[in-house]
C-alpha cells in the first residue's frame, strides 16, 4: 500500500514501537498479570465458598461488580461514539485519536461484562440465557444489545486496522516470524486496490454510522435495568439519556487520559497535540455541563417533591454522615472541576486538563457507586435487620481485589496492544496534512523536543 | 390456649395423611426439633387428634415423619392448580409478634434461623400513629415486577395466581431482589446447610427443597399442601389466626379456626393491599389494625432479646407503657 508523506513518516515514528517490547513494558505487563492473578484467586474464592465472600446481601444485592460493569461498559460506548464521529466528521485533527477511542471500546466492552458474570450466583448456567430467553427483562435486551455491540466494536475496530496491517507487511519490520505472519493474515490481502479501498471505506463508515445509535441504545437498555423497577433513585424517566451522557463523559476523559499517557511514552507531540488536550477539554466542558445538569434535576425534583421514599435516598446522599462527602466529591470534581479547568484559560493545557479528567473519571466511578449502593440500601419496607452487613454495604477484598484486576486488565490491553499495531493510526492520516505543518518544520524528532515531552 | 389449638386442626387433614407431626409440634410447642430426622424411639410424645375427635398422646417415632408432598413435573409446577386463585388475608388487628408463623415456615421449608421467607416488621404509618406487627411474606403480585425482570423465566407466575421460582433454572442475577419492591426474596449466599433427609430430595419448584447456592428463594404460598388441601404452616401455626389462606375463586378464605367469606371478610374489615399505589396487585390482603387483640408492647416485651433488638428505633414507644 502507497504511503504518503505524512503516512510514511508517522508510521516510521512509531514504528519501534511496535518493533520491540522494551524492559518497561514488560515491567507493567508482569505486575498486570500478577494483579489478574490476585483477582483470579479472588474469583476462585468466590466460587468455593459461595458469593458470601462478598459484601453483597439481602438488601444490597448488587456492589462493586455492578458499579465497574457501569463503568466499563460506559467507557465502551463513549470510545463507539467518540470514534463514530470523528470518523464521520470531516475534522482532520480527530483522526490520529480515533484508534485510541477504538482501543477504549473494545477493551471495556469485554471487562464490563466480565463483571456482571461475577456478580451472577451461578454462572455455570449463563446459556441459561440462551436457551431461556424472556424477553421482556431488561436484562434479556442488555445481553443482545452487548453481544451486538461487541460484534461492532470488534468489526469497527478491525476495519480501522486492515490498512494498517498492511503497512506493516510490508514494511520489512525487525520482527519475529509469527507475529511478521499475523500481519500478513490479518491485512486480508488488502493491496490498496480501487475496489478494495472502496469497499473498505463504505464498511468503515457503515460502522461508524451503526455504532453510534447502537452505542446509545445499550446505554440506555443498561440504565434500563435500573429504570424499570420500582426504586427510589433508579425509577426515573431519565435515566436513558443520563446514562449516555454519564458513559460519553467519562468515556471523554479517559480518551484525554490515555491521550496524555502515550503522549508522554511514546513522545507523540505531533499526532497528540496541545489543540487536541484543547480540544477534548471543550467537549469535556460541555458535557460536564450536561451531565451536571440532568444531575441537579435530578436531585431537584425528588428533593422539592419530597416522596416519602425519595426524599430518604435524597437525605443519604446528602447527610454527611452516610455518603454526603461522596457526593460532594461526585459532583465538585466530577462536575465542576473539569468545568473550571477548562473553561480558566491559564489552565487549559494539556496537564491541568488531563489531572482534571483523571479525577473527574474517578468520581465517575464513584457517582456510579452512588447511584446504585444508596438505592439499595433504602428499602420500601423498614429493613429492622440487626445483621449489620444486611443494613450496609461494605465491599470485601475480594470485590476489591477482581476491581483492581480488571483495572488491570484494561491497562494490559492497552499495553499489549500498543505494542502490536501503531497507537497513531497510520492509514487514517491521509488528509491530514494540514494539521502537522507544524510537523513538517521539524521532521525529525530532535532530543530537545523528546525530552521535553 | 394450647389445647384449643390441637382441637381445632381440622380432622381431614389429619385423616388424609396422618403425618401431622410437623403441625402438632408447632402447635404444641414440644417437638423443636425431632421431626427432621431419626425414626429411632425418643421419648417425645406428640399430642394429636384422633379420628374420634379425641386428644391422643403418642410417641413421636411412631408417627410418619412428613415427608414432602408429591413432586409434580415441572411443567405442573409451571401451570399451577387448575381452577384456583389463591389469596391470603392477614388480620393485623391479632398479630402480637409471636413469630410461630416464622419458625413454622422455617421448619417446614427446612430454612435455617437467619432465613425467613416470612418475616414480622413492626410499621408505624405516621409519627403520630400506632405502631402495629405486620406479618409479610411474598405477596405473589398479579403484576409482579420480580417476574416482569427475570432474564430466564426462572421466576413466574401460575394460573392459580402463585409467584414461584424454579431455582433450577435460577442463574443467581438477583435483578428480581432489586425489583421487589417489598424486599421479599432472600439469596442463597454460601452453600446451605442440608441435613441428610432432605439433601438428596428431589427437587421441586413447588417444595423448594434442597435449596441450591447461589439462587434465589422467597415464600412460596406452599403449593405442595395447597395441592393436598392443607393451609400452609404459618396459617397453622399461628396462635391467633392471623392468617387467612384460601382461593378467590371459591370465595373462601380459612384461618384454621373459621372459615369465612372473603369478599365478606374484606369488605366487613376494610381490608387492603399494601401500598397499593405501586400497581403491584399483590394477592394478600391486610385487614386494619382496628380493635386490636393485644396491645403492640406485648410482641415487643415478650420476644426474646436478639428480636427486641431489631426494634430497638421504637424502643421509646414500646417500653414507656410498660
Amino acid at each position: 500500500m502507497e504511503l504518503n508523506n505524512y503516512q510514511q513518516e508517522a508510521f516510521e515514528y512509531q514504528r519501534k514501537n511496535i518493533e520491540t517490547y522494551g524492559k518497561r513494558a514488560w515491567g507493567w505487563t508482569i505486575f498486570y498479570v500478577v494483579c489478574i492473578l490476585v483477582g483470579l484467586y479472588a474469583l476462585y474464592l468466590q466460587i468455593a465458598k459461595g458469593h458470601g465472600v462478598t459484601g453483597m446481601r439481602d438488601n444490597v444485592v448488587w456492589g462493586l461488580f455492578i458499579v465497574n460493569f457501569i463503568f466499563f461498559i460506559g467507557l465502551s460506548y463513549a470510545g463507539a461514539i467518540i470514534a463514530g464521529l470523528l470518523h464521520l466528521s470531516k475534522v482532520t485533527w480527530g483522526k490520529p485519536i480515533i484508534r485510541l477511542a477504538q482501543f477504549m471500546t473494545l477493551v471495556s466492552v469485554i471487562i464490563g461484562p466480565i463483571f456482571i458474570l461475577l456478580c451472577v450466583g451461578r454462572f455455570d448456567r449463563m446459556h441459561h440465557l440462551f436457551i431461556y430467553p424472556r424477553i421482556q427483562s431488561p436484562l434479556t435486551w442488555d445481553v443482545m444489545a452487548v453481544l451486538t455491540f461487541f460484534v461492532g466494536s470488534v468489526l469497527f475496530l478491525y476495519l480501522g486496522l486492515i490498512k494498517d496491517f498492511s503497512v506493516y507487511r510490508d514494511a520489512k519490520l525487525n520482527i519475529p516470524k509469527w507475529k511478521q505472519k499475523l500481519y500478513k493474515v490479518l491485512a486480508l490481502g488488502y493491496r490498496g486496490a480501487a475496489s478494495q479501498k472502496r469497499h473498505l471505506i463504505i464498511s468503515q463508515n457503515l460502522m461508524a454510522i451503526i455504532m453510534i445509535p447502537l452505542a446509545i441504545m445499550v446505554a440506555s437498555i443498561l440504565s434500563w435495568i435500573f429504570g424499570m423497577t420500582l426504586r427510589p433513585g433508579w425509577h426515573s424517566t431519565i435515566f436513558g439519556p443520563y446514562f449516555v451522557l454519564g458513559a460519553v463523559y467519562s468515556g471523554c476523559g479517559l480518551l484525554i487520559v490515555a491521550m496524555w499517557f502515550y503522549r508522554k511514552l511514546y513522545k507523540l507531540d505531533y499526532y497528540f497535540t496541545d489543540k487536541h488536550f484543547t480540544y477534548l477539554g471543550y467537549v469535556m466542558l460541555i458535557l460536564a455541563a450536561g451531565y451536571g445538569y440532568f444531575t441537579f434535576s435530578e436531585y431537584f425534583t425528588d428533593w422539592f417533591a419530597s416522596e416519602k421514599w425519595n426524599s430518604e435516598l435524597i437525605h443519604k446522599l446528602f447527610s454527611t454522615s452516610e455518603y454526603g462527602w461522596w457526593t460532594l466529591f461526585a459532583n465538585a470534581a466530577g462536575i465542576a472541576l473539569p468545568i473550571a479547568i477548562v473553561a480558566i484559560p491559564a489552565t487549559r493545557k494539556p496537564g491541568p486538563i488531563t489531572i482534571a479528567a483523571f479525577i473527574m473519571v474517578i468520581a465517575m466511578w464513584v457517582k456510579r457507586y452512588l447511584i446504585i449502593v444508596p438505592t439499595l440500601e433504602t428499602t420500601l419496607l423498614p429493613m429492622q435487620d440487626t445483621r449489620i452487613e444486611y443494613v450496609k454495604y461494605a465491599a470485601t477484598w475480594p470485590e476489591w481485589a477482581l476491581t483492581i484486576a480488571g483495572i488491570a486488565s484494561f491497562l494490559l490491553f492497552f499495553t499489549v496492544m500498543s505494542k502490536f499495531v501503531t497507537v497513531v493510526p497510520v492509514s487514517g492520516l491521509e488528509d491530514t496534512h494540514t494539521v502537522h505543518e507544524q510537523h513538517l518544520l521539524h521532521p525529525e524528532p530532535t532530543l530537545e523536543n523528546t525530552s521535553k515531552a | 390456649m394450647k389445647q384449643e389449638e390441637v382441637n381445632d386442626k381440622s380432622r381431614r387433614d389429619f385423616l388424609k395423611t396422618a403425618a401431622l407431626a410437623t403441625v402438632a409440634a408447632t402447635a404444641c410447642g414440644s417437638l423443636a426439633c425431632s421431626c427432621n430426622s431419626k425414626k429411632a424411639p425418643v421419648s417425645d410424645k406428640v399430642k394429636l387428634l384422633s379420628p374420634t375427635g379425641e386428644i391422643v398422646e403418642i410417641d413421636s417415632a411412631y408417627l410418619n415423619h412428613e415427608e414432602h408432598m408429591a413432586i409434580v413435573s415441572k411443567l405442573e409446577a409451571r401451570e399451577g392448580i387448575a381452577g384456583k386463585k389463591f389469596v391470603m388475608v392477614v388480620d393485623l388487628a391479632k398479630c402480637k409478634n409471636a413469630r410461630s408463623c416464622v419458625s413454622a415456615c422455617q421448619k417446614w421449608h427446612y430454612r435455617p434461623k437467619e432465613t425467613e421467607w416470612l418475616t414480622v416488621k413492626l410499621l408505624q404509618d405516621s409519627d403520630k400513629a400506632a405502631p402495629y406487627w405486620f406479618p409479610k411474606q411474598c405477596f405473589h403480585c398479579d403484576n409482579p415486577p420480580c417476574v416482569k425482570v427475570c432474564p430466564v423465566d426462572a421466576t413466574y407466575k401460575r394460573q392459580d395466581g402463585i409467584v414461584l421460582i424454579d431455582s433450577d433454572r435460577c442463574i443467581g442475577c438477583k435483578f428480581c431482589m432489586a425489583a421487589c419492591p417489598y424486599s421479599t426474596r432472600v439469596f442463597n449466599w454460601d452453600e446451605p446447610e442440608l441435613s441428610l433427609d432432605i439433601k438428596n430430595l428431589a427437587y421441586s419448584p413447588e417444595t423448594g427443597i434442597p435449596a441450591k447456592v447461589g439462587t434465589v428463594e422467597k415464600c412460596d404460598f406452599c403449593p405442595d399442601r395447597a395441592r393436598e388441601g392443607l393451609l400452609p404452616p404459618c396459617v397453622e401455626a399461628c396462635p391467633n389466626g392471623v392468617f387467612y389462606f384460601g382461593d378467590e375463586n371459591e370465595d373462601t378464605v380459612s384461618n384454621g379456626l373459621e372459615t369465612v367469606s372473603f369478599t365478606q371478610l374484606i369488605k366487613d374489615r376494610s381490608g387492603y393491599r399494601f401500598m397499593e399505589d405501586l400497581g403491584t396487585k399483590p394477592r394478600v390482603y391486610y385487614l386494619p389494625p382496628k380493635d386490636r387483640e393485644f396491645p403492640v408492647e406485648k410482641g415487643y416485651q415478650d420476644a426474646d432479646s436478639a428480636i427486641k433488638e431489631r426494634f430497638k428505633d421504637f424502643k421509646d414507644i414500646l417500653e414507656a407503657k410498660e
